[in-house]
């Protein structure tokens, strides 16, 4: 059997004295939408990043295609979080979206018509080819999220990490964002996505991973997605009815 | 127009000249960077740290020399962005704290130095206080030779790394991603201010010399969208305020050049704030004003349809 894009094993993170996320494994299976799912602090985004090798673990091991994550670094695409970047930067939207190609360009080449032609298109795959040239601070939330989504196609890579992109996004780039999802998965993509709406998981994503620090479930969405397991990930915290397996349930749709 | 011809003939003025100009051509490119990465106090505190080195590297050698003052200046400026860092990590301080504190202490350090220098006796000692606080006036053509030389490798590195500057600038998470060295781009981004910095010192001095890494980039943001533009005009805006300073102060008696570059570059900001086309004040002004026209009258022409519909609304009832 081929290596999975993949595979996380025994990963452990702590910025301070209290681990963040504590021996996380799981295999993900090629060709899927996975949702990582789980409470604020659960340490979603910190997987996503200690995954990318963007912060240190203290213990545990990352493989990507089989190989450690740096010799696979034209694999994987990163969309990170909207917030994470000023976006009163100099630089108009095609611009950004070529930054996508600069892993895949030497050290000292700039991009040339070639690379402006694949940014292009990335544009417009996500509705947003009328704005190459339009200044990054003067798009729309939503617009700004769909640009970051464009980069990472232009990476053209086979495994992609989103963090959180349907985040305070209009239903337009929602739409437009589950569109390319489906896309990248019929190309045969993996996509792990960070995901908060809880009641949009059972569309989105072939699986799902609830996290609360440690890995508390993961698998096909059908099977992973109960109300108990969401209890338990969320510490009971949580009232939140399933549509699919508990619809008289008791908890009730409020909350 | 005759008397700054004149004035330029002069040889000692040709070298004062173009050593200004090339302190603010190299000044203005890298402080975008620095700018944009949200570190344009960076600048002060390294120009701050770098005066305890200069006065050791003047106690250690006895020797007034730029290429000297360099390096010392610049292991200064090494262990105080360490020292910047290893707060911030260490410490829940933040980092504009972290530079108040490293700044001042290695001023304070600085200062008590250049004291016992002073003092001491090393007989030629003399001029160095001038030379940290700033005389263009003393420099002489090796002087500009070695600004030459910064000008050049700040704009060859920075046009050869302008990909990675520039997306470290804006996304160094994504950055690391791809796997570019970002830490080890950062410290050479910090190295290449650390060399600005010093070669401004001798003609602005140290207090006045972040002045020239933030004033043009800050003035250039206003007139472009674009970095690679931006970082062109604030270059220019740079080399410009060298060339008036130097002019003025040789025009006027007494009047010292790098307080006087550093003026002309502040009044070109505030041109810029002014008049920039789209960012500057009295652009966006018009347009609210444009917009607030055009928004009355469709308002107005509603209004007055609406106003006929519901004629016609009570006619049919």
């Amino acid at each position: 059997m081929a290596a999975p894009p993949l595979s996380v094993k025994g990963l452990s993170v702590a910025y301070q004295k209290k681990p963040v996320l504590r021996n996380v494994s799981f295999n993900v299976t090629e060709g899927e939408l996975i949702g990582v799912i789980g409470p604020n602090g659960a340490g979603k985004s910190t997987l996503m990043k200690a995954a990318l090798g963007l912060i240190p673990s203290i213990a545990g091991e990352v493989l990507v295609y089989g190989k450690p994550y740096k010799q696979q670094r034209k694999l994987i695409g990163y969309v990170p979080q909207r917030e994470s970047v000023d976006w009163d930067f100099p630089t108009n939207a095609l611009d950004v979206v070529l930054m996508g190609r600069y892993g895949h360009l030497g050290w000292f080449r700039r991009p040339g018509a070639k690379e402006k032609a694949l940014a292009m298109e990335c544009l417009a795959k996500v509705g947003m080819a009328d704005f190459a040239g339009r200044q990054i601070s003067q798009l729309s939330g939503g617009q700004q999220q769909r640009v970051f989504l464009a980069r990472a196609l232009a990476q053209d890579a086979k495994l992609y990490f989103m963090d959180e992109p349907f985040a305070g996004v209009d239903a337009a780039t929602e739409k437009a964002i589950i569109t390319l999802l489906q896309e990248l998965k019929k190309q045969g993509k993996t996509v792990i996505v960070v995901h908060h709406d809880l009641a949009t998981v059972q569309d989105y994503f072939d699986s799902v991973l609830l996290l609360n620090v440690e890995l508390q479930a993961y698998g096909p969405t059908a099977e992973t997605f109960t109300q108990e397991r969401l209890q338990q990930t969320y510490g009971g915290r949580l009232a939140f009815l399933d549509r699919s397996h508990q619809p008289s349930s008791p908890a009730g749709k409020e909350g | 127009m005759n008397d700054i011809w004149s004035m330029l003939s002069d040889p000692n003025m040709q070298w004062i000249f173009l050593g200004c100009t090339l302190l603010g051509l190299s000044s203005g490119i890298i402080g975008c960077f620095s700018y944009l990465r949200k570190q344009s106090l960076m600048g002060d505190t390294l120009a701050h740290a770098a005066l305890p080195g200069i006065c050791i590297a003047f106690m250690l050698t006895g020797v007034k020399s730029i290429g000297l003052f360099l390096i010392g200046a610049g292991a200064a400026g090494l262990l105080a962005t360490f020292g910047i860092g290893y707060i911030t990590r260490h410490t829940k301080l933040k980092q504009d704290a972290a530079m108040g504190i490293v700044l001042s202490g290695f001023f304070g350090l600085g200062i008590v130095l250049l004291t016992l220098i002073q003092h001491g006796d090393y007989g030629n000692q003399a001029g160095l206080d001038k030379f940290l606080f700033g005389q263009a006036a003393s420099m002489i053509a090796s002087d500009v030779v070695t600004m030459s030389i910064v000008c050049g490798l700040l704009i060859t590195v920075c046009t050869l790394l302008f990909k990675q500057f520039k997306l470290i600038s804006f996304d160094a998470g994504f950055a690391r991603g791809i796997g570019y060295p970002v830490a080890l781009l950062e410290q050479l981004l910090m190295l290449l201010v650390v060399v600005a910095v010093v070669a401004g010192i001798q003609a602005v001095g140290v207090v006045l010399v972040a002045a020239l890494l933030i004033t043009p980039a800050v003035s250039a943001r206003y007139w472009t969208d674009r970095l690679g533009l931006m970082v062109v005009i604030s270059g220019v805006f740079g080399a410009l305020s060298g060339a008036v300073g130097t002019l003025m102060s040789a025009s006027v008696s007494n009047l010292p050049t790098g307080p006087v570059t550093v003026l002309a570059a502040t009044l070109l900001f505030g041109v810029s704030v002014l008049f920039g086309p789209t960012r500057g004040l009295i652009a966006k002004r018009l347009l609210r004003k444009q917009v607030k026209k055009s928004f009355t009258r469709e308002n107005e022409q509603l209004a007055k349809s609406g106003a006929n519909n519901g004629v016609k609304k009570e006619a049919a009832l």
